[in-house]
C-alpha cells in the first residue's frame, strides 16, 4: 500500500466487517430471537395454565425453573449429580471409543475377523440400551458399573459400525499409490486406512455420544441413586416440578456440550477438512 | 537428488509371453494375450489402443498389482512380484493423500524408506522447487487445480528415485492447455532424470509427441498390433505437431486404432442386439451412422 494512502477509518472497517459477517450475524440474531420466543410462549402457557389437549396446569414456568436453578447452583448435591453423570459418560464413552475404533479398523482390514464378529454384532446391535438394564444389573457387582456398562453399550455400536463403514469406503487407488511408494502393510494401515476412515470415525463418535446420553439417563432413572437422570426422576416423585424441567435442561446442555467437544476434536485431528 | 541425475540409465523393462485372464461368471475372460514389450533403459515408450483393450492391465502388471496368467515381467532382469518403490506410478485420478499436505505427499516414499524428517523435508522442498510448486508445499491437495495435483503426483512418484516411471493416462482428466504444459514438464523431468517411462494413453498426439516408441494394442483380448518408432528429434517443440513427419505418424496410428475401435464397438453393438439395423461393420459407414 502506498504510504500516502490514509488508513481506513474505524467506520469503514466496521462496515466492512459487518458486510463480511452479515450471514452469520443474521443467523445468530434469528437464533436468539427464536429462543426468546420459545421462553415467552412457555411463560404464557404456564402463567395462564392452558389446557388444550395437553395440560400446562402443573408445568413449571420459566421463572420458577430459573429460581430452582439459582438454588441448585449453591447446592453441592445438584453439582454432584451432574459430575457423576459426566464421569459415567466419560468412562463409558471412552471405553466404547477405545474398543470400538480399533475393532472396526481391524474388522475392516481382516476378512476373517469381520466374518466372526459381524454376525454377533448385528444381533446385539438392535437391542436398545434400556433393554440391557436387567441383564447389566445381573452381570455387574455394583450399580455404578452396570450404569457405565449401559452407557458403553449405547455408544459402542454406532462407533463400531461407522468405523467399519469408513474402512469399506477407503479408495483402493490410494492403497496402490502407497504400495508403489514402498509402504508395507503396517504403514498402509497407519498412513492410509486410518486417516481415510477418520471422517466416518468421527461421525460414529458424534452419534455414539448422543446415544450414550440417552442410555445413561435411562439407566439412571431405573437403577441409579445419583446422576442427573436420577435427579430428574426423583424430582417427579417428590413433586418438585420445577426441578424436572431443570434436570431436562441440564441434560440438554450437557449433551450439546459433549457433542461440541467431539466436533472440536474432529477439527483438530482432521485439519484437511477445515471448512 | 543430483545423484539420480548422474546415474547411468537403468530400468530395462521386459514383458515376455504375457497373458492375463480373470475369472468371469461364464469362465475365464482373456484381458491380454500373447504380448511382448520392452522398454530400454532411459527410453520413453507409450502404449495406445482402443478403450478396454487391456493397456492399463498391462501397466498394472508391470507395476506389480496384477500377476500374469502366463509369461513374465522383469525389470533389469529381476522378476516383478509385487508393487515396489523401484517402479513409480502416476494415476489418472491423481491419488494424492487428501490428509497430507503437498510436501507430506512428496515425502511419503522417503518416509517409508526411513529417511529422517529433516532430510526428507529438504529433499521434498528441492523437488517441489523443480516443479514450481514450492509456494504450495503447505497446501492440502483439495485446494489445488488438476494440473497442480498431477505435478505433485509425478514429483511424489519420482522422489524415491525409481528406475522406471509408469503413467496410467495421467493427463486424461486435464484440459487441453494444461495437458500441453504437463507434457512439457514430464519431458523435462524425464530428460533430467534419465529414467525409463512406460506411458499409457488413448491420445495419439500425446503418445507421438512424448515417445521414442509407441506400441499399438488390438481390441480385447489385447495384444500388440504394431510397434512404431518415433524418429522425431529432441528436444521436441509444439510446432513439430504440424510437421509432415508428425502428421504421417499420426495418420498411420489413427488408422490402426480406428480398425481396432470399430472391432471393439462392433462387438458392443452386436451385444446390444442391434444387428437388425443392418449396419455395415467395416469402414467409415459405421462412424458416419454413429
Amino acid at each position: 500500500m502506498p504510504p500516502s494512502a490514509t488508513p481506513p477509518s474505524f467506520g469503514t472497517l466496521a462496515l466492512r466487517w459487518y458486510r463480511l459477517n452479515q450471514g452469520r450475524l443474521r443467523a445468530t440474531a434469528i437464533g436468539i430471537a427464536a429462543l426468546i420466543a420459545f421462553l415467552l410462549v412457555w411463560h404464557l402457557l404456564t402463567t395462564y395454565r392452558v389446557v388444550f389437549f395437553v395440560r400446562f396446569t402443573n408445568v413449571p414456568s420459566p421463572l420458577a425453573v430459573y429460581a430452582s436453578f439459582t438454588k441448585a447452583m449453591h447446592d453441592p448435591k445438584f453439582l454432584m449429580h451432574i459430575l457423576l453423570s459426566c464421569r459415567r459418560i466419560f468412562i463409558g464413552f471412552s471405553l466404547a471409543a477405545i474398543i470400538g475404533v480399533p475393532l472396526g479398523l481391524i474388522m475392516g482390514r481382516f476378512k476373517l475377523v469381520h466374518e466372526i464378529i459381524f454376525p454377533v454384532a448385528e444381533v446385539l446391535r438392535p437391542i436398545p440400551a434400556i433393554a440391557w438394564v436387567p441383564m447389566a444389573i445381573m452381570l455387574w457387582p455394583t450399580n455404578e458399573q452396570s450404569i457405565v456398562f449401559i452407557t458403553f453399550l449405547g455408544s459402542f455400536f454406532p462407533i463400531l459400525v461407522n468405523t467399519l463403514h469408513g474402512m469399506s469406503l477407503v479408495d483402493p487407488v490410494l492403497v496402490r499409490a502407497a504400495q508403489c511408494l514402498g509402504a508395507r502393510e503396517r504403514s498402509i494401515f497407519r498412513e492410509v486406512y486410518f486417516p481415510a476412515s477418520l471422517p466416518h470415525i468421527f461421525t460414529g463418535l458424534t452419534v455414539g455420544m448422543g446415544v450414550a446420553w440417552v442410555s445413561l439417563i435411562a439407566a439412571e432413572m431405573i437403577s441409579g441413586q445419583y446422576g442427573i437422570g436420577y435427579f430428574t426422576w426423583e424430582a417427579y416423585s417428590l413433586v418438585q416440578y420445577a426441578d424436572i424441567a431443570l434436570g431436562m435442561i441440564a441434560i440438554g446442555v450437557l449433551g450439546l456440550g459433549s457433542s461440541l467437544l467431539i466436533r472440536g476434536a474432529g477439527q483438530l485431528v482432521m485439519p484437511w477438512r477445515a471448512k | 537428488m543430483s545423484d539420480i541425475a548422474a546415474k547411468e540409465p537403468q530400468g530395462h523393462i521386459e514383458v515376455r509371453n504375457f497373458s492375463l485372464s480373470y475369472d468371469g461368471i461364464e469362465g475365464p475372460v482373456q484381458a491380454v494375450t500373447d504380448t511382448q514389450i520392452h522398454v530400454k533403459p532411459g527410453e520413453f515408450v507409450s502404449i495406445v489402443g482402443p478403450s478396454g483393450c487391456g493397456k492399463s492391465t498391462l501397466l498394472n502388471a508391470v507395476a506389480g498389482f496384477l500377476k500374469p496368467t502366463t509369461g513374465i515381467v522383469t525389470v533389469d532382469g529381476e522378476r516383478v512380484n509385487g508393487p515396489s518403490a523401484e517402479r513409480g506410478m502416476v494415476f489418472q485420478q491423481y491419488s494424492l493423500f487428501p490428509w497430507k499436505t503437498v510436501r507430506e505427499n512428496v515425502e511419503f516414499g522417503l518416509k517409508m524408506r526411513g529417511m529422517p524428517r529433516s532430510q526428507r523435508e529438504r529433499a521434498a522442498r528441492t523437488l517441489l522447487g523443480l516443479a514450481g510448486l514450492e509456494a504450495f508445499e503447505k497446501h492440502y491437495p483439495e485446494k489445488l487445480s488438476g494440473g497442480m495435483k498431477q505435478r505433485v503426483g509425478i514429483v511424489r512418484a519420482l522422489a524415491t528415485g525409481p528406475k522406471v516411471l509408469l503413467l496410467d493416462e495421467p493427463f486424461g482428466a486435464l484440459d487441453a492447455q494444461t495437458r500441453v504444459i504437463m507434457q512439457q514438464i514430464l519431458t523435462n523431468m524425464w530428460q533430467r532424470l534419465k529414467i525409463s517411462v512406460l506411458f499409457v494413453t488413448h491420445d495419439i498426439d500425446e503418445a507421438i509427441f512424448l515417445s521414442d516408441r509407441v506400441y499399438c494394442m488390438t481390441a480385447r483380448p489385447g495384444s500388440i498390433k504394431a510397434e512404431i518408432p518415433i524418429p522425431l528429434e529432441r528436444p521436441r517443440q509444439q510446432s513439430m505437431m504440424m510437421s509432415s513427419e508428425f502428421l504421417a505418424l499420426r495418420r498411420g496410428l489413427m488408422s490402426l486404432i480406428r480398425e481396432e475401435s470399430l472391432k471393439a464397438m462392433g462387438g458392443e453393438i452386436n451385444d446390444m442386439g442391434m444387428q437388425g439395423l443392418n449396419i455395415e461393420l467395416h469402414g467409415h459407414s459405421l462412424v458416419e451412422v454413429l
